[in-house]
């Protein structure tokens, strides 16, 4: 469907239009992680939200205007930081290697 | 209550796999966690099912509770363990439900699911099997449980603590960021409530910060410790967490949770609401 990432999570019964959305895959060696865990960290650096990888690596936020940090947590590896900009109306896509 | 009574570790968990009379159960905000991997032994609550009523907003009655206690095969002498994922979110807030209908012994695994997954620990998708008891529920502990009246009556007298993001807080989202954004109720907090989101209560793996952290958390938060505390987030199960530290690990007196929170409180008409990063004025 329009805006879901190849291979992706479903945005069945999302209003994107409304959302500003952040997601993404996390791969260790180019493949999937499906037991990690990304979560949202707002301007300040201020924890938002957390969600597991789902089996195929990827997660999903519906966050808000602007500048966010996405952290990865995953077995066996150092967390990893990666900013991110949000905007209504769109999808920012981010790769995280771990 | 103590950390030492309320908190075990997943390595205590690990190690008591099969000791009889320890029941591991998981309670996750994603109720299909479970059925994808689960502790050995543990069983499930789903929280949409087995801890709501299905027709009223409310949660199931003593009667429903055990029933739903005496199916899964846990008795009134039983320690439960509880666990899940979201930083053990549900989990506190199972804890809590528990506490509320009287159970002597219950505990949270420290760092819920995600700390087991992170440590590599085993999961499993075989399903125990319990015997069928007759479990006994006593009558709802409502000195740890708020109605919206109790926070209103609450603006500028009691600690009011509000442990959503500060977005969610100030205004500037509905709904925790893993969710959609499209609510009906207003956005805001109540006037006079302190935002302490449930997460400075953790570390990043899940497990809780010592007591001394904690202690100056609230300190510097500006909680006063003479005055009855409400913990609020948006439906209530995040504000179990922080219920759990204030009450449970640093022994407050007088802490309810407000399950309805702000789903409950930004759908109120005529009460007072606060927009922004400050607690605003009674």
């Amino acid at each position: 469907m329009c805006g879901a990432t190849e291979g992706g999570l479903s945005l069945d019964g999302v209003n994107v239009a409304k959302e500003a959305i952040i997601q993404g895959q996390v791969l260790r060696d180019g493949e999937p992680v499906g037991n990690a865990y990304v979560r949202l960290l707002d301007r300040t650096g201020e924890f938002t939200a957390e969600v597991p990888t789902s089996a195929s690596g990827h997660f999903r936020f519906f966050a808000g205007e602007g500048d966010w940090t996405l952290r990865t947590l995953a077995p066996k590896a150092d967390p990893v930081d990666r900013a991110v900009r949000a905007s209504v109306g769109s999808i920012a896509e981010v790769s995280i290697a771990v | 209550m103590s950390r030492e009574n309320a908190l075990v570790s997943t390595q205590w968990v690990e190690e008591n796999l099969d000791t009889p009379g320890i029941v591991l159960v998981e309670v996750d905000e994603d109720t299909t966690a479970y059925d994808k991997g689960h502790i050995k032994g543990a069983i499930k609550l789903d929280w949409t099912t087995d801890l709501q009523d299905q027709v009223r907003r409310d949660f199931v009655s003593k009667e429903q509770f055990e029933a739903l206690l005496s199916a899964k095969g846990v008795s009134n002498d039983d320690t439960v363990v509880l666990y899940g994922g979201n930083n053990n979110w549900f989990a506190a807030y199972a804890y809590w439900y528990f506490t509320l209908y009287g159970h002597a012994d219950v505990k949270l695994m420290d760092g819920g699911r995600k700390k087991w997954e992170l440590d590599s620990r085993e999961l499993t998708d075989e399903l125990p099997e319990r015997a069928a008891t007759s479990y006994t529920a006593t009558e709802q502990d409502r000195s740890i449980r708020a109605f919206r009246d109790d926070a209103v009556a609450a603006i500028g007298v009691s600690n009011l603590i509000d442990v959503r993001s500060p977005d969610e807080y100030a205004g500037r989202l509905l709904a925790p960021a893993h969710l959609p954004q499209e609510q009906s109720q207003r956005a805001g907090h109540v006037p006079t409530s302190l935002n302490v989101p449930w997460s400075k209560n953790c570390n990043d793996d899940g497990t809780f910060k010592s007591d001394d952290d904690l202690k100056a958390l609230y300190a510097e938060a500006g909680i006063d410790d003479s005055k009855d505390t409400i913990a609020l987030c948006r439906i209530g199960e995040r504000s179990s967490l922080t219920w759990f530290v204030l009450k449970e690990l640093l022994g407050h007196q007088s802490v309810k949770n407000y399950d309805g929170s702000w789903t409950e409180y930004g759908s109120l008409v005529g009460v007072p609401i606060a927009l922004g990063d400050e607690p605003g004025d009674a």
